[in-house]
């Protein structure tokens, strides 16, 4: 029962939420609707037993993402609302729902034909958290570090991309150039 | 001896193949000389071959494997038997001297080097052709001595005349080819083999009308390059090439080809004399339809070509009515005076600047003393005086066709043989005799080249004294061959030979006499049969009207409307489907990064929606 | 009782939300909203799928996606910035040099 009223509401949120997101002409209302439904998103991994991935949503959505996007947003003019000419509104909706609808058939159909079995089950009395530990260090120990090896390249491409003085950059240089 | 057959085989190939370095730069006699001494080389080798064969050798090399795919294993092989070599000799022979002899004939040409290159290869595929165990080997040599064909008769492509004949003979052949390649096809469908020993010794137990079916098509493919009646009117055209090639390939070698043919399958004609019987009547209404030809012609090398024609129609009797080694001896003895008489021909054209009209002629026994005696002794053998090479083989002809019960076909070869006389003398006594017409055109004829006219004294030679070497030739062909019973009496054959040689010494003296008075009136040509003979038949209009014309237009057609309309067009739709649809497409690469997105989504919806509802068929 | 079908049609939702997002907006920051977006809708599936079927693959899978989430912000982030720099808006319509 818990489950239920949790689940369903936890929904109307997140689809709020990013509803929002996506619809909102305000570049901080979208910012800000978006940090609220990562963390409800984090409620549907409490919700289905996967703590550690909660808390990780968590602190590296609402933590570090969106920071940076906070920290984005200030070189750009935020409070002003965004103009945007959209076009080709019912093909851009047809072809989403048309999407979703053919990815949900891919992701249904193996388990409606009970063809997956579990690679690598739970054991009973072991928390998740450790269950985590215990594959990421063993099983996907080469792809966890290459994916520590690839936030740290991120990292340093963030910093370099932003500190860089604009008259540096090898197009700009071209550019001046033409120009005399 | 093997070492002879290779000798003798490939000695003309190189010659080629060294003076086809030479075919761009300037006359170089190095050619000349070089492919002269090997044909020669060659010739020497297969005399040396002929008498070891003589010996009761017979060589059956193998060189290499060829093709050997399934059941089909096809060898290069070469046998020398004693019908091979006779060809062997008798081709060596004349091509060696045909080869000196355009040394001084083909001198001031500009194609001086070529010629050599072509007249070498066509030596090499002639032997090929003749040494061949196999059908499939005497079918390349076949094509190899119709390419060269092709190149001399064209040699002077630059003259359109010339072009078209070459392509004339090319056609033709190549349409009677087709009937030969069927009977090789069903040779090799009902024996598994192309080996001559293998279906000779297998042909007596296949059913006898795909033998007469295999025998009929191998004719066909003889009459094209024999140029038997339909396919004749090849032969006459190609005179446009140089003399000496005329005489080479277009009388003594090549074209003798078709007889060599039936001559060597003889063990598969033996067994179905009903073709023999076609062959004999076709030969036989050839000799005397191209002899009636060469009657009123007044184009020198014209008349000799049709007397070619008729003279092998004789050989193709002689094959037909099962004769074959007297088939063969004509064959030789005719090859010998019939290149003497166009090699003199050639003579008088180089004296007369090309000229070719015999009115125009007249009197040039004074200028050209040694070409008109050559040329009488040619004649004389050609109309089948005693003791003249032509007397005993073609005599051998007539008696053999008169044995058989044949009269009809005697009666017609002896009318053949009296045309042949007149027309033989008709062209002697125009050329060498009479007013000296040329005087008034302004020509200055003189006598060819000393070495010239010694390279023709072996094939004079020959020409009178062949004929004495019937009896041992019989004995040395027969060995291989069937041998011919004549079953009537001795009385009645002499009676024949008197009768033959008196109607023809008669009708020459006849001839003589009557052009030495001055020839015959002008009315004469007004004539309707005399209009008939000098269009040969209206058999070329014929043609025109009848297969040139309707497929002139047929080619049209299918240009006009099959290619232009419905290949190219769709062709070209094709490409303008691609450049419309490019066209278009191009709006795609905006270059708007929500355009590109737009696309990639309908992208990846195709890609899902082909996942799922795309079952490959199992 | 919820049930997979439940999680993974709300998957399916936010998917297309994202979806949605991703082509109707025009402002480059919204477009990296948006892909969060896909991002997450995604990882709730996989959650969902390791829950029920006991596997915790699934769980991993998020895991990584998460990183990878994290680098391409940091990476986008910083060419926004550096395209704003030069041109002054993030409009998407600015970036037009592809034309073909």
């Amino acid at each position: 029962m818990f489950e239920t009223v949790a689940f369903y509401t936890f929904s109307i949120l997140v689809i709020g939420m990013f509803g929002i997101v996506v619809f909102s002409k305000n570049a901080l209302y979208a910012m800000s609707a978006l940090a609220g439904g990562m963390i409800f998103i984090s409620g549907f991994f409490f919700l289905l037993g996967a703590d550690f991935l909660g808390v990780v949503q968590i602190v590296v959505y609402t933590g570090a993402v969106m920071a940076l996007y906070a920290f984005g947003m200030m070189f750009f003019d935020a409070t002003r609302d965004v103009k945007e000419n959209i076009r080709f509104k019912k093909i851009i909706y047809s072809l989403a729902i048309l999407s979703a609808i053919f990815t949900i058939f891919i992701l249904m159909a193996p388990i409606y034909s009970m063809r997956i079995e579990a690679a690598y089950p739970t054991i009973q009395g072991v928390g998740n958290v450790q269950m985590i530990g215990l594959l990421i260090f063993t099983k996907y120990l080469v792809p966890f570090e290459v994916a520590a090896l690839m936030l740290l390249a991120a990292m340093i491409a963030g910093i370099v991309l932003v500190k860089v003085k604009i008259e540096e950059t090898p197009t700009n240089i071209e550019v001046a150039r033409g120009e005399k | 001896m093997e070492k002879y057959l290779f000798v003798a085989l490939f000695a003309p190939i190189v010659g080629s193949l060294f003076s086809l370095l030479f075919t761009a730069r300037k006359k170089n006699v190095i050619t000349a000389l070089v492919t002269s001494g090997l044909l020669l080389f060659s010739f020497v080798s297969s005399l040396t071959l002929l008498f070891a064969v003589h010996d009761g050798l017979v060589l059956h090399v193998k060189l290499m494997d060829w093709i050997s795919a399934g059941s089909l294993n096809l060898p290069f092989g070469f046998i020398v038997d004693n019908v091979s070599v006779i060809m062997m000799v008798t081709v060596t022979l004349v091509s060696s001297v045909v080869n000196i002899y355009s040394m001084g004939y083909m001198a001031h040409d500009k194609g001086y080097n070529r010629f050599f290159t072509y007249i070498s290869a066509f030596v090499f595929s002639m032997l090929i052709l003749v040494m061949s165990d196999n059908f499939v080997g005497l079918f390349i040599g076949w094509e190899g001595v119709g390419l060269c064909s092709y190149l001399l008769i064209g040699f002077w492509y630059e003259k359109e005349s010339a072009s078209w004949a070459g392509n004339e003979a090319f056609i033709m052949n190549r349409v009677a080819d087709l009937g030969m390649l069927m009977g090789l096809f069903l040779i090799y469908w009902q024996f598994g083999t192309f080996s001559y020993e293998e279906v000779f010794a297998h042909v007596g137990s296949v059913n006898v009308g795909v033998v007469t079916t295999i025998g009929l098509l191998l004719f066909i493919g003889a009459m094209g390059k024999s140029a038997q009646f339909p396919f004749h009117t090849w032969l006459a055209d190609a005179m446009e090439g140089p003399t000496p090639v005329s005489a080479l390939i277009h009388a003594a070698t090549m074209v003798t080809a078709g007889v060599y043919l039936v001559i060597r399958a003889s063990d598969l004609f033996m067994l179905v004399p009903e073709v023999g019987h076609i062959i004999a009547t076709l030969g036989t209404f050839v000799a005397v339809f191209a002899a009636s030809m060469a009657l009123v012609n007044r184009d020198l090398k014209r008349i000799i070509a049709y007397s070619t024609l008729s003279q092998l129609g004789y050989m193709f009797v002689a094959a037909g009515l099962g004769a074959y080694w007297i088939a063969l001896f004509h064959l030789m003895t005719h090859a010998f005076f019939k290149s003497l008489l166009f090699l003199g021909a050639g003579n008088i054209m180089h004296a007369m600047d090309d000229e070719l009209d015999i009115k125009k002629m007249g009197g040039l026994f004074g200028a050209m003393p040694y070409t008109a005696i050559l040329m009488a002794v040619a004649s004389v053998a050609l109309c089948g005086v005693y003791p003249f090479a032509g007397f005993f083989s073609k005599d051998a002809i007539l008696a053999a066709a008169f044995n058989g019960g044949n009269f009809y076909i005697w009666f017609a070869l002896f009318i053949g043989a009296g045309m042949t006389a007149f027309y033989s003398f008709r062209l002697i006594m125009l050329v060498f005799f009479g007013d000296k017409v040329y005087k008034k055109l302004g020509f200055h004829p003189h006598e060819t080249y000393p070495f010239v006219l010694w390279a023709l004294l072996p094939l004079g030679i020959l020409s009178t004294v062949a004929g004495f070497f019937e009896k041992p030739f019989e004995e040395f062909v027969t060995k291989v061959l069937d041998k011919y019973e004549f079953s009537m009496a001795h009385s009645t054959e002499l009676g024949l030979i008197f009768l033959t040689s008196g109607f023809v010494i008669l009708v020459i003296v006849a001839t003589i006499y009557k052009y030495a008075k001055g020839g015959f009136s002008k009315q004469l040509e007004t004539m309707p049969l005399f209009l008939l003979l000098k269009n040969q038949y209206y058999i070329p209009k014929l043609y025109e009207v009848a297969i040139f014309k309707p497929y002139y237009a047929l080619s049209r057609f299918a240009w006009k409307q099959i290619d232009v309309r419905i290949i190219d067009f769709s062709v070209d739709m094709i490409a303008k489907i691609l450049y419309r649809s490019g066209q278009q497409s191009r709006k795609m690469q905006s270059g708007n990064l929500s355009d590109m997105l737009r696309w990639m989504v309908v992208g990846i919806v195709i890609l899902l929606a082909i996942a799922i509802f795309y079952r490959p068929m199992v | 009782m919820i049930t997979l079908t439940h999680y993974l049609v709300l998957s399916g939702i936010l998917f297309s939300l994202g979806i949605v997002g991703v082509l109707r907006r025009k402002n480059l920051l919204m477009l990296f909203f948006s892909t969060e977006i896909l991002l997450n809708a995604v990882n709730v599936g996989f959650a969902a799928v390791s829950k029920y079927y006991g596997d915790l693959s699934g769980q991993i899978f998020s895991f990584f996606i998460i990183a990878i989430a994290a680098s391409e912000v940091a990476v986008g982030l910083g060419l926004l910035v550096l395209w704003y720099k030069r041109s002054g808006t993030i409009d998407l319509d600015s970036l037009q040099m592809m034309k073909g």
